[in-house]
């Protein structure tokens, strides 16, 4: 059997599906500043209404503001949301509808490069929003310590982990009305994965289920980050965002290669 | 190892699934030839085409592009094919420039030397004036000359054009064969997927014809036309639904018979003296016709059906 030679996950060609999607969008400015003030609101709305009706919080000996708990979970869940447009709904777009990828084909780059691209497109975006967004938190004095910085690395890796990962549901997706089903698993993983409410206040067994959850990881990873509380197991939440990384971006490859160039 | 020849094909093989839609076919293309495959739709020719573009993989057999290995060397040989696929597949929200922009930067080529050839390139394919426009604008014929214009961007060796008159109207497909006489005349080797009969033997040098993923004849068209069918036809339709009746009354008439649902052709030397001895027979047809031999024919004679099927 023949198999093609194909670099693992891509070459330094992606760059150039970055270049593409920037051209296009540069038209569609709107809807990339949409993407800064999202979870801006989200901050705002919960730092000063939320707030004040939630007195402050005492966990594992702490005491801080509701605001302070909660905003490096909206950091991670609007990492993911990003992730998951930017992977999902836009390259199922030029996958299966558009076909813009058959033409990126004819020219030097693999299908590698392209899947690679798109993620590095994401993590583009990412980049910038969670600049903002932490900009924002230190701010409002949500950020209890100047480690807050590594929140930006911190979310990159989560946007890492969720563009891949989403970028491999996309190849699964056929047609529009499976779209509800990604929303029927986005949904509970923003609503329980430890973003508004610590997951200790979970029965064990479910505290247990819900930190395979790669948000809870992301948000407990961040969380550690802007209090500036470090603990070894903040390595291993890292090194299973990257886990779930890498093995999104393989299996996306495969799958583009599988349904671009059967 | 090396051949002669620019590109060349041994034993291609493509299979999805259960499905053969290349069943072992042999190819080999010299530099600056302009090279056929004609066949009815779905007889492999796709297939055949996303092989030697080194974009899908055969499932057996071996190409050899530029005396380059398409599973060790894809992207450099792309580097130096040009192809303008059935489907245009252009980005319908940017301009017509900004398309052809983006399709020189996947061949990394500078944005200066970009710029220069998109104004040589919309003049050579007539769309100068739509420059700035959006493609999703822009009429099918411009759309078509469009995907050749990219096509031709990074100045390839070999441009491999799959279907590229399809749906387009006369004087559209006039401009672009045109054009692609232009671009043989500049020695750049030509290969072309078609199920015209008259766009193959306009634009070919030599093809093959393909039919449920196998050649079947390989030559020059006249060759081909000389070869497998006599100098002229005779066309007669009858005023019935089942022409098929007809057949046995014919046969002492022509060298060789075919009767499609349509239409019955007589295969003849010349056609003037087969029409006067049908009508001298007391045989009178609704219509008829005299013209000549055709690769049409040839496709014909060789599968038994109509390239249009």
């Amino acid at each position: 059997m023949l198999t093609r030679a194909l670099p693992l996950f891509g070459s330094r060609r992606s760059v150039r599906v970055l270049e593409r999607n920037a051209l296009v969008y540069r038209s569609q400015w709107l809807m990339l500043l949409s993407g800064f003030f999202e979870p801006l609101f989200y901050l705002l709305s919960l730092s000063i209404g939320l707030n004040k009706l939630v007195g402050p919080l005492h966990i594992d000996g702490h005491a801080f503001s509701y605001a302070t708990f909660v905003a490096p979970g909206m950091l991670a869940t609007s990492a993911m949301n990003g992730a998951m447009i930017d992977s999902i709904f836009n390259p199922f777009f030029r996958l299966k509808i558009s076909r813009t990828y058959d033409a990126l084909l004819a020219t030097p780059l693999e299908v590698t490069d392209i899947a690679l691209g798109e993620v590095l497109w994401a993590l583009v975006r990412a980049t910038l929003y969670a600049a903002s967004f932490i900009i924002c938190m230190a701010l409002l004095g949500d950020a209890r310590s100047p480690w807050v910085i590594l929140c930006w690395p911190g979310a990159i890796l989560t946007s890492f982990a969720f563009s891949c990962f989403g970028l491999a549901v996309c190849t699964y997706i056929r047609s529009w009305q499976d779209f509800d089903l990604v929303a029927l698993v986005q949904m509970p993983l923003f609503l329980f994965s430890g973003t508004f409410f610590p997951i200790t206040l979970y029965p064990r067994w479910l505290g247990a289920i819900i930190s395979f959850s790669p948000l809870y990881q992301s948000a407990a990873l961040l969380r550690g980050f802007s209090l500036g509380q470090f603990d070894w197991i903040m390595i291993m939440r890292a090194s299973y965002l990257l886990v779930i990384a890498l093995v999104g971006l393989y299996v996306a490859s495969r799958r583009f290669q599988k349904i671009l160039t059967p | 190892m090396t051949s002669g020849h620019i590109l060349e094909a041994r034993n291609l093989v493509k299979r999805f699934g259960d499905f053969e839609a290349v069943k072992g076919i042999d190819v080999a293309i010299d530099r600056g030839e302009s090279f056929g495959f004609l066949g009815p739709n779905g007889a492999g020719k796709t297939s055949t085409m996303r092989m030697i573009s080194a974009i899908s993989q055969p499932t057996d057999g071996t190409i050899e592009i530029f005396g380059l290995d398409p599973r060790v060397d894809g992207p450099e040989i792309r580097r130096r094919l040009g192809v303008v696929p059935q489907e245009d597949s252009l980005e319908l929200e940017l301009s017509v420039k900004n398309n052809l922009l983006m399709y020189g930067r996947y061949f990394d080529l500078p944005r200066r030397v970009i710029r220069e050839r998109t104004t040589e390139l919309l003049e050579f394919t007539q769309l100068s004036e739509r420059a700035n426009d959006k493609v999703d604008n822009l009429s099918g014929g411009m759309k078509r000359r469009l995907t050749i214009a990219r096509g031709l961007m990074n100045r390839p060796e070999i441009l491999i054009l799959d279907e590229p008159t399809t749906g387009l109207d006369p004087q559209a497909r006039h401009l672009l064969w045109d054009r692609l006489y232009r671009l043989k005349r500049e020695g750049v080797t030509l290969i072309i997927t078609t199920h015209y009969m008259d766009e193959a033997e306009q634009l070919c040098d030599r093809l093959v014809v393909m039919d449920q993923g196998k050649i079947v004849a390989e030559g020059a068209p006249r060759a081909l036309i000389e070869r497998f069918s006599t100098r002229e036809v005779v066309e007669l339709r009858f005023a019935t639904d089942d022409h098929e009746q007809y057949f046995n009354q014919f046969t002492k008439f022509a060298d060789r018979v075919e009767v499609l649902p349509d239409r019955i052709l007589l295969y003849v030397n010349d056609g003037d003296d087969a029409l006067r001895d049908v009508h001298a027979a007391g045989i009178a047809p609704a219509s008829a016709l005299v013209r000549r031999s055709s690769l049409e024919d040839v496709f014909l004679h060789l599968t038994g059906r109509s390239l249009t099927d």
